[in-house]
């Protein structure tokens, strides 16, 4: 696997850029759209392009696209037509794009993205054109059974492509759960069984969980991860059941983001904070939770986080790992790095905006 | 003909915007003809069901405009229009 040797950092105020040096020392590199809110920020691997999520306050979200990282252009963001409402009688724009994926190694220039109001929108020339996946839009539980959990309305956050069938693939939505094509996005099916939603009159019911992420592990794409509203839930067979796996008493449970290892579907981290209306670290003390034996048990870190003075929440895409190495942006504006599987934490930076996306490249 | 001006902070996008006249009758027609001229700026004043922004305002003069779903308030010749921001952000 090659090595990646730069960070990007989705944040309240610009595309911020760490790179790695010659020391093996990550440093600060630049800013791009300085004082634009950017929601995600990546680089699709199969054509190099660099990918901008951008949510203007006062201006709607836009894309931008860039070969080098260094120049970029504006593309027009995806439209939802007229007509497309999120209920009846409520016109469907494009809030938020929350969600990028490439649509797979043997489709370069593909790549998917996920939105609030619960569109998913796919590119076939890498961004020039965008069309709406109508078999998800159209699907009979939309209109009734989906809703917004902390958004207004319903919106995809987690797009996982199957590395073995680029046909394969799931999206995570909040509030509806999680749903499976095998079809290229031809048809649709939930795959919620055994989330268990507290808020629901039917808590098991398939559609209408709350996961805030769902993660692939690359080398079994049959075990999925989620950190859900309701939870910590782990899947070895594609979807077709969740185990609950959090800490029922412990710190394990509450979270928004959740990483698994690049080579080991059993081990996998969360950083845990108080559910609902809290919404801070656990008893104000930052860790990281990380389990070495598929969710059996839990391990909390907290070597180099603050404890007793923490107000950090770790938003859902703010975690990645490569190799022993991970990182972490909060929602007040620090940045964690370790680099022995999270046992031990340094901090990389304490003046940043608010961390959105947190992506090695 | 009614003259359009915009608020500084759209010129980091569209640099070369300036007060511009304009031919339209209705907020909406004259939305269209600076789409015209700059191609994209439409999609940062209102959202693809042709709504306004919500932290974007539209004047007439000294009158902010009421109908900010279809933008069907009219301008006639001496009007001057403004496309602002909200004072919002932080």
């Amino acid at each position: 696997m090659a090595a990646k040797n730069t960070l990007l950092l989705g944040t309240r105020k610009g595309l911020v850029v760490y790179k790695k040096n010659g020391q093996s020392k990550w440093t600060y590199d630049r800013t791009h759209f300085l004082g634009i809110p950017v929601t995600i920020a990546t680089i699709d691997t199969h054509t190099g392009t660099w990918w901008a999520l951008l949510d203007h306050g006062h201006w709607g979200c836009k894309i931008h696209r860039s070969s080098d990282g260094q120049t970029w252009e504006e593309i027009e963001a995806p439209k939802y037509a007229d007509g497309d409402e999120v209920k009846d009688g409520v016109p469907a724009v494009t809030k938020l794009l929350w969600a990028f994926a490439s649509a797979g190694a043997d489709k370069p220039g593909e790549i998917l993205i996920g939105t609030e109001p619960g569109g998913l929108f796919r590119s076939k020339d890498n961004g020039d054109s965008f069309e709406l996946v109508r078999s998800i839009w159209d699907h009979p539980s939309r209109k009734e059974q989906w809703f917004g959990g902390g958004r207004d309305h319903p919106a995809i956050h987690s797009i996982n492509v199957d590395p073995r069938d680029s046909n394969h693939f799931y999206i995570g939505i909040s509030c509806a759960g999680v749903f499976e094509t095998t079809d290229g996005g031809a048809t649709w099916e939930p795959r919620s069984k055994g989330l268990n939603a507290d808020f629901l009159p039917d808590p098991s019911s398939e559609i209408g969980q709350d996961p805030h992420l769902v993660v692939m592990s690359q080398v079994d794409p049959d075990v999925m991860w989620q950190q859900n509203h309701c939870g910590i839930y782990k899947t070895t067979n594609g979807g077709k059941l969740w185990q609950d796996v959090g800490q029922k008493e412990g710190p394990a449970n509450f979270g928004f983001a959740v990483a698994v290892h690049e080579e080991d579907p059993d081990v996998a981290w969360v950083v845990p904070g108080i559910s609902d209306v809290v919404r801070v670290a656990v008893d104000q003390s930052l860790c990281v939770c990380r389990t070495d034996d598929g969710g059996e048990s839990w391990k909390d870190f907290r070597s180099g986080l603050p404890q007793n003075d923490s107000f950090d929440i770790v938003f859902r895409h703010a975690l990645d790992i490569t190799g022993d190495t991970l990182a972490f942006g909060t929602t007040t504006g620090n940045l964690y790095l370790s680099d022995n599987l999270g046992e031990n934490w340094g901090l990389m930076s304490a003046n940043l905006p608010m961390v959105h996306s947190v992506e090695f490249v | 003909m009614a003259i359009v001006k915009f608020t500084a902070n759209l010129k980091r996008f569209y640099p070369d915007l300036q007060p511009t006249q304009v031919k339209g009758e209705t907020v909406s027609d004259v939305v269209d003809e600076i789409e015209a001229m700059h191609k994209g700026i439409k999609d940062y004043i209102v959202d693809e069901s042709g709504e306004l922004r919500k932290h974007v305002n539209i004047f007439i003069g000294n009158e902010l405009i009421k109908d900010r779903k279809a933008l069907t308030d009219r301008a006639s010749g001496n009007d001057e229009i403004y496309i602002m921001q909200a004072l919002s952000g932080g």
